[in-house]
């Protein structure tokens, strides 16, 4: 398979940064959350088969910007992401308030298993 | 301007095999907006990856989606492979390309037959699920199951196919594909159909790049994109070109899928040609320690795996970005502005696999 | 003449399967195995089923809505749970959304193992829902007589 490139950035710089792609033409692939020493945010975007990751850590209370001001549809990911991460994504298009999937529990990512 | 209305489009409905619901906001007959609700099949299995080991979870991977099951432990398996830096023999690469393509085979036959019931032609339907009983039947025979298998495995794949066997598939594949062209041939060329698909739901290419749609859907509007050009598994020694349409309407995406499965059976058949001998399964041992993201190509489109380890057995995160998920805002945006009465048939054309999406 | 027999309708919902078992139903309705020559014939209309086939553990969100699937089919009627994932939640028992079988919230009268189950044991257990279903009329008719 290709290249694995991540590019580590700010959570500040992340709208300008993905502006930049959307203008070199890259398609927006997935936006993924691990909980690991913090709650890390990749956002992958590929173009021609060049696939490219932005990469920042942050906790569950700073603000992050979404970015479906330039990708409209990155509105599914960013929900998904707030819902079971409990990551404060502000400004998503369309904002479902943490009812996308209605699930029982609240941020069931946001503790390990066997931390609670 | 009409009075809005707002109709709710399942979650149980008859065209639906699976739960999904949509809002659709109508003027007149006319959609305006759709909104969907989704949640009906979310189970968080991603989340298991915390209570079973990275081998159990094979299972689990396969169990994400019942029709590109093989596909899905495919693309984990390959995901752990590639972090744990295992090199699996060239056998069963060509082994996992077969059983992919059969697959593929088998979910756009599903396909074939669902948007034939769609728009009411029952004995379509039929055909194309009777034609589809053929390549599970080759499932049966190789791996013992008929929808999840559980043939994939870390290192290489569980099951060897005798070259008998191999064969005698290239023998179905050949009688096959003179069925399969009777079929497709209603689907291309007959006027009833054609005035039910021709010129709805257009999507242009522009906006499915913008939208991020993938798979067929884009392929239908004008976009080269399939992943099996990057040469996973044995993809990189077989000679084939990714299936690409203009229009971007139903029609276009009914003609890629069936120009797809003819694909399909020339890369089995081309697969057996060249298969080397040896073995199918290298000895995994130790704990994945790294990380890395696997793009596969599924009979829906590209698939996302991200799999995260810590040098224990268990990982710390595996994410799935589904086809059905990248295409949800392209339907989004077809069912704008297209008749209440079409909105099944687009639903279908972007092949929606809700449990995949949901996971 | 105080009765007439009915062909069995099943009605089918996907609770949260993974869809293997729900085209293993769908598989038995097409030519290979044909439960319609029986005159068994998958409705999408509850007023119009006498079977529930249910494929898929619940969860919170989909509960009301296979009560209210179960709730508009008329008596005598019966539940049938396809699926090892039905029957107790199978492999995804141990996730977060997953409440269980479905006889966590309906009675349930046969269940059909499997992962996914073939299309021969959906129809064995269609028809011993049958059986069941015909009990159930009998007692039913007496009841009213």
């Amino acid at each position: 398979m290709g290249q694995q490139t991540i590019k580590m950035i700010s959570s500040n710089e992340l709208l300008a940064e993905t502006l930049h792609l959307k203008n070199e033409g890259y398609r927006l692939v997935a936006i993924t959350c691990t909980n690991k020493d913090g709650m890390e945010l990749s956002y992958s975007f590929d173009k021609d088969y060049d696939f490219i990751n932005l990469r920042f850590v942050t906790d569950t209370e700073e603000e992050i910007m979404s970015i479906s001001i330039i990708y409209p549809f990155s509105f599914l990911y960013e929900n998904e992401i707030k819902e079971l991460f409990g990551v404060n994504i502000k400004d998503i298009s369309i904002d479902f308030n943490n009812s996308l999937y209605k699930i029982p529990v609240k941020t069931p990512f946001k503790t390990k298993e066997g931390e609670k | 301007m009409g009075k809005r209305t707002v109709i709710p489009f399942g979650p149980q409905h008859p065209v639906l095999p699976e739960p999904i619901h949509l809002d659709l906001v109508l003027e007149d007959e006319v959609v305006v907006e759709a909104i969907p609700r989704i949640g009906y099949i979310h189970r968080g299995l991603e989340k298991l990856v915390e209570k079973k080991d990275y081998q159990q979870y094979t299972y689990v991977a396969e169990r994400i989606c019942g029709i590109c099951s093989f596909m899905h432990g495919m693309g984990y398996c390959m995901a752990i492979e590639s972090i744990m830096e295992v090199k699996i023999p060239e056998r069963a690469e060509f082994l996992r390309t077969i059983w992919a393509e059969l697959s593929r085979l088998h979910s756009h036959l599903l396909w074939l037959g669902l948007l034939a019931d769609a728009f009411g032609f029952e004995s379509l339907f039929m055909q194309s699920w009777k034609l589809r009983e053929q390549v599970l039947d080759i499932f049966e025979e190789t791996t013992g199951g008929r929808v999840i298998f559980s043939v994939c495995d870390i290192g290489g794949v569980r099951k060897d196919i005798s070259a008998d066997t191999l064969k005698k598939i290239a023998g179905i594949m050949d009688s096959m594909e003179k069925e399969l062209k009777e079929i497709s041939e209603v689907f291309i060329n007959d006027s009833s159909v054609k005035s039910r698909t021709k010129g709805v739901g257009v999507l242009s290419k522009q906006a499915a790049f913008d939208l991020g749609a993938v798979g067929p859907m884009a392929r239908a509007s004008g976009i080269e994109m399939d992943m099996r050009t990057q040469g996973y598994a044995a993809y990189g020694k077989l000679n084939f070109k990714p299936v690409v349409e203009k229009k971007g309407d139903c029609y276009a995406r009914t003609s890629v899928r069936i120009n797809e499965m003819f694909q399909s059976m020339d890369l089995i058949k081309q697969c057996i040609a060249i298969i080397p001998e040896g073995d199918i399964k290298v000895k995994v041992t130790g704990n994945p320690n790294g990380e890395y993201f696997t793009r596969v190509e599924q009979p829906r489109g590209e698939v996302v795996y991200y799999a995260k380890a810590n040098g224990s057995k268990y990982l710390d995160r595996l994410r799935v970005r589904t086809p059905t998920f990248a295409n949800v805002p392209a339907l989004l945006e077809t069912l704008k502005g297209c008749a209440l009465a079409d909105v099944p048939i687009l639903i279908l054309t972007i092949d929606p696999c809700i449990s995949c999406t949901e996971r | 003449m105080n009765f007439v027999k009915k062909s069995p309708w099943i009605l089918h919902y996907d609770g949260s399967s993974c869809n293997g078992c729900d085209i293993e139903v769908l598989a038995c309705l097409t030519p290979l195995y044909d439960v319609e020559r029986f005159g068994i014939i998958n409705t999408g209309n509850p007023k119009h089923a006498d079977i529930l086939l249910i494929t898929g553990s619940v969860n919170e969100q989909n509960i009301p809505v296979v009560k209210q699937l179960y709730e508009q089919m008329a008596m005598p009627k019966v539940v049938v749970a396809v699926g090892i994932c039905a029957t107790s939640g199978g492999i995804f028992a141990e996730c977060y959304n997953v409440v269980g079988g479905v006889d966590k919230v309906l009675p349930v009268d046969v269940y059909v193992p499997g992962c996914a189950a073939r299309p021969e044991a959906i129809i064995d257990g269609v028809v011993k829902a049958l059986g069941i279903l015909e009990e159930k009329q009998k007692f039913a008719r007496k009841k009213n007589s």
